[in-house]
């Protein structure tokens, strides 16, 4: 652990003036992944810049009828949020299904967006990994990949991005909100993280210093009925072997409107639109929902140890689409 | 063997330190309170093996808050190195990957944890070898397999037998490296005040610590206080002193008059604090059509570290378990680069009772009989080893009471036939077995206070199992008192010698000296004894000990839900039942019970220790990567046991009980996955990468 200097931010603007001086800084929420990275030798950050004090602990409603979530929101808060139960329930589901109640009363919404793989070598120092250590070179690809990517990886990096929520957020068309010290901009949920290519080392698109504000989501009617379902190796607090994020609304047999995200297949959260093309104005029947996840797992690489991520991401998001066509969760 | 008359014994009485541990009184190893401490944080190698050549310490040593650093060129010089495991900072050898190579002492924790980073090594590598297969040409035959056993047996001709069988099952099982993972790291706090060494351990037993730390170091015995009154689970990691009690020490030497506070770090606890072999296990069963086993044999591949043998007894209970007139067994070993192996739980009969249950399950469905009777079929009368009779054999009863209590006769033997909305659902049994260990060496002392009062003083462990309220119960019973009249004190070497809490012996070994102390203090001082009276008596040996097979037995059923999409496997419901002789505390013995079930769980589904080749280490070494059953993935679980005195076992009429549950465990949980799929999953853990499809 390297010795760190601590500051309490005390309005916006200034924390990111702060932080984006200073190239050693980062922005301290929960804490409940950086701080284990500072004791395990991954991130060595000279200024921690604590912005869980900022006014951003409310969930808003906005004039078009989504809601604004302030980037400081607790998990186990938006997970709990009746508006967030009822409208977007697949969040809440995404973000239950997240590490333990202790873990979530602590993560924050933006921390929850901006914690970083689990991949086994990018968290032991002691060998090569690109993402921490550009250049070094991936242990992954060619060692223990089970928990590894099948889409969008490159030969730098074959890491999943573990987050819950953010699987719930892409599906939502959700938008990210950052200050900047331009000021603000949005970027969609999306586009916000990023896949490897050659640059294995950045997660998403946020520069050094800017600083996420909020999240919101748009009024999504076909987002009242959605569902989270979460593949793990044991009932909780295991990351997803693979996840699917899914919004289904069936009109006269036929799929009206369908939203979907797969988790842990890849470095980001993975917006499933070819299975959504294939879905829309299609039959709601079980051909149909294989060929939507045939259609989207068509260009699936796998590792050594990961083959069986491609059945379980179709066989998983056939039951997801069943289940939404049935009306049950 | 002259009985003890149960009035407390067989009472659920509450955990004596129970309140204190809810109010986080109860001292564990690292919070003892001591004036001016200093912080360890090791350095460890990163090749698995080779040498070190250079270690360059000063930008360490420069660090605000380090007081000093030690490596194998400055450590104090060792006396003994006849536990190479033990044999810390002296030499320049790396024998794997993560072993000590260096420490910082310091003001802090964290700039303990600074200066070890800022360590610089160089190092020439040897190529190493971890790899881990049946196929090796260097296998090897151990001169004998942990707990004194025999590595091979052989009774009558089971490889003709097999060949001649009418019914044949020959697969082969695998069960990965495993590591214990106590919630409580390995802590040592170590002081030297010349000529003392005091520890402060979580350890299983301070009296095996003070002798192995004091011949380490060159001490007489006496030199060395080992202090423990409470250890957050150990499953037999804690069994012997390992490396980082050495390093304390070292440490200590090096700071004289002030203490070294040391925990491994969840990771450290990966390379460092012993672990399960994998195994693989080649199991052939030959039977007649109606399921007479004719033939057993079990074949045994494991591993072992180089540097210093561990040979896992896996093979053990199948010497044991059913009749058949030819049986062989077999144990060879794979000697790697690797932290050397030790006790897990169990340690032979939980891997071995996984294939050997398994290997029953797929004869009772080669035979098309059901499980239960099989085994029914294959009671063997007497030890078919020894050829000695039972002590108290009650493995049918357990079979039996179980299979009444889970309503399996219900069952619908055909594999895949029940679901319920996408999940398939089966049952599977299995058999558990564990011998009755009890350990000569110890000693207790019981002292006559005022108004009635005894003071009974043992140096055993409270491994947070209820030592401090079983041996409670058995003394007031040996003493003829109520429970709130025994003063006991356990955890200190400064009390009477205590063997190991291990091999499930603590309490009968112990139980049985507090008895033989009792009967001392009554032959000598009377009915009434006058405060002040003092007596001490050691464990005796059993006198049925050489003339009947003790052992205790169970039988486990589980039900589990498999989702026929994502692979899923939940376990729905679990029964154990055990025989054990007499339950000293039903409170704590269903707890332990249900945390070796637990424990089996979590070794069906979840459990696996990946080493990577290419490194040489456990590479998935936290609990994000290690899982272990939560408590999501235990649901309706109960264990219960037959109603039973063992009078040949110990005058308290009990056997031990830390062990049986989790054996056999695994093995019901797969045969009910089997049973749920129609698919047979011999290699553990049963995770959803192997039932999708």
């Amino acid at each position: 652990m390297t010795p760190f200097a601590y500051e309490r931010a005390t309005d916006a603007s200034s924390a990111v003036a702060r932080v984006a001086a200073h190239p050693n800084a980062v922005f301290l929420g929960g804490g409940t992944n950086l701080v284990d990275h500072m004791k395990l030798g991954i991130a060595h950050p000279q200024l921690l810049v604590d912005v869980t004090r900022l006014p951003f602990s409310k969930i808003e409603s906005l004039p078009d009828g989504g809601i604004r979530v302030g980037a400081g929101v607790r998990n186990s808060d938006l997970a709990a949020d009746r508006t967030v139960r009822e409208r977007y329930p697949v969040l809440s589901q995404a973000l239950l299904g997240g590490a333990s109640g202790q873990l979530r009363n602590l993560a924050t919404t933006a921390g929850n967006l901006l914690q970083r793989t689990r991949c086994a070598y990018f968290q032991d120092v002691t060998v090569p990994c690109n993402k921490r250590t550009p250049g070094s070179g991936c242990s992954a690809i060619d060692g223990h990949n089970r928990d590894h990517a099948i889409l969008g990886a490159s030969d730098q990096c074959v890491a999943v991005h573990p987050s819950d929520m953010a699987v719930a957020l892409a599906a939502l068309d959700a938008t990210v909100v950052v200050l900047g010290r331009q000021g603000e901009r949005r970027i969609s949920a999306v586009d916000f993280h990023r896949l490897p290519g050659d640059a294995a080392q950045r997660d998403s698109m946020l520069e050094h210093g800017e600083l996420i504000v909020a999240v919101e989501l748009p009024a999504l009617p076909v987002a009242a009925h959605s569902v989270y379902y979460k593949v793990r190796d044991r009932a909780s607090y295991a990351f997803a072997l693979v996840s699917v994020a899914a919004a289904l609304e069936v009109r006269s047999g036929r799929v009206h409107d369908v939203r979907i995200a797969f988790g842990g297949v890849a470095h980001k959260p993975w917006r499933a639109r070819r299975a959504e093309a294939a879905l829309r104005g299609a039959p709601a029947t079980e051909e149909v929902y294989g060929r939507a996840a045939d259609a989207e797992l068509a260009d699936a690489k796998v590792l050594k140890h990961n083959a069986f991520k491609i059945p379980l991401a179709r066989n998983t998001l056939r039951m997801v689409l069943r289940q939404l066509a049935q009306g049950g969760r | 063997m002259q009985m003890i008359e149960p009035r407390a014994m067989g009472t659920p009485l509450q955990r004596i330190d129970g309140a204190a541990k809810i109010m986080g009184t109860a001292p564990y190893a690292f919070e003892h309170r001591l004036e001016r401490p200093t912080y360890l944080h090791p350095v460890q190698s990163t090749i698995a093996r080779g040498r070190i050549l250079k270690i360059d310490t000063r930008a360490a040593e420069s660090l605000e808050g380090v007081i000093a650093v030690i490596t194998h060129e400055t450590a104090a010089r060792l006396a003994s190195d006849e536990n190479k495991e033990l044999w810390v900072l002296q030499s320049a050898k790396v024998h794997f990957r993560g072993q000590f190579i260096a420490a910082v002492i310091a003001q802090t924790p964290e700039s303990a944890r600074a200066g070890a980073d800022r360590i610089a090594v160089e190092y020439e590598a040897a190529r190493h070898d971890v790899s881990f297969s049946g196929g090796r040409k260097d296998l090897y035959a151990p001169k004998t397999v942990n707990a004194g056993y025999p590595t091979d047996t052989n009774q009558g001709d089971a490889e003709t037998a097999f060949e001649r069988a009418e019914v044949k099952v020959d697969s082969t099982y695998t069960t990965p490296m495993e590591h214990n993972s106590p919630m409580e790291p390995h802590t040592t706090i170590a002081i030297w005040e010349s000529p003392k060494l005091t520890l402060y351990d979580s350890t299983q037993s301070v009296h095996s610590v003070r002798t192995t730390v004091a011949k380490s170091l060159g001490l007489k015995v006496d030199q060395v206080r080992v202090v423990s009154p409470y250890v957050g689970g150990g499953f037999g990691s804690k069994g012997e002193p390992h490396a980082h009690n050495i390093l304390a020490a070292l440490a200590a030497l090096r700071v004289p008059g002030r203490p070294v506070k040391f925990a491994l770090t969840r990771q450290q606890m990966f390379c460092l604090a012993g672990y399960r072999t994998p195994t693989i296990q080649r199991f052939r069963l030959g039977a007649t059509r109606d399921g007479r086993l004719t033939s057993i044999i079990h074949d045994v591949v494991e591993l072992t570290s180089r540097f210093k043998e561990f040979a896992e007894q896996t093979a053990v209970p199948t010497r044991l378990m059913y009749a058949s007139p030819n049986r062989r067994t077999r144990h060879r070993l794979a000697a790697l680069d690797l932290p050397k192996p030790s006790w897990m739980r169990a340690p032979g009969e939980t891997p071995g009772m996984f294939a050997g249950e398994v290997a029953m399950d797929e004869l009772a469905v080669a035979c098309g009989l059901d499980p239960v009777e099989l085994r029914v079929r294959n009671e063997p009368e007497r030890n078919p080893e020894s050829d000695n009779p039972w002590g108290n054999r009650h493995l049918l009863e357990c079979l039996r009471e179980g299979a009444r209590r889970f309503a399996w006769s219900e069952r619908d033997p055909r594999p895949r036939q029940r679901s319920d909305r996408g999940w398939l659902i089966g049952s599977g049994v299995a058999s558990s077995t564990y011998p009755r260990y009890v350990l000569l060496g110890s000693r207790a002392t019981i002292r006559c206070g005022e108004r009635g009062q005894y003071t009974v003083r043992i140096g055993a462990a409270d491994l947070g199992t209820g030592t401090w309220t079983t041996l409670t119960q058995i003394a007031a019973d040996a003493l003829q008192c109520p429970v709130e009249a025994v003063h006991l004190e356990i955890g200190d070497t400064e009390q009477p010698n205590a063997t190991v809490a291990g091999g499930s012996s603590g309490i009968s070994s112990w139980g049985w000296a507090i008895v033989a102390a009792a009967q001392e203090l009554r032959r000598l001082h009377g009915a009434r004894p006058a405060a002040g009276a003092e007596a001490s008596a050691q464990t005796p040996k059993g006198a049925d000990d050489e003339t009947f097979a003790q052992h205790s037995f169970g039988a486990q059923f589980a039900e589990v839900r498999v989702n026929t999409l994502t692979g899923e496997v939940r376990l729905s419901r679990m029964l154990g039942v055990f025989s054990a002789g007499r339950i000293i505390n039903p409170r704590l013995a269903r707890s332990q019970l249900i945390g070796g079930m637990t424990m089996g769980l979590s070794m069906a589904l979840h459990e696996e220790s990946v080493v990577d080749e290419r490194f040489g280490h456990v590479i998935n070494h936290d609990f994000a990567g290690y899982h272990i059953a939560a408590n999501a993935d235990v649901t309706d679980m109960d264990a219960v046991w037959l109603d039973e005195v063992d009078d040949r076992s110990t005058p308290m009429g009990s056997r031990g009980i830390g062990e049986i549950g989790i054996v056999g465990a695994a093995a019901a949980i797969a045969n009910a996955v089997y049973h749920a799929t129609g698919t047979r999953i011999r290699n553990l853990p049963i995770t959803p990468d192997k039932l999708v499809t």
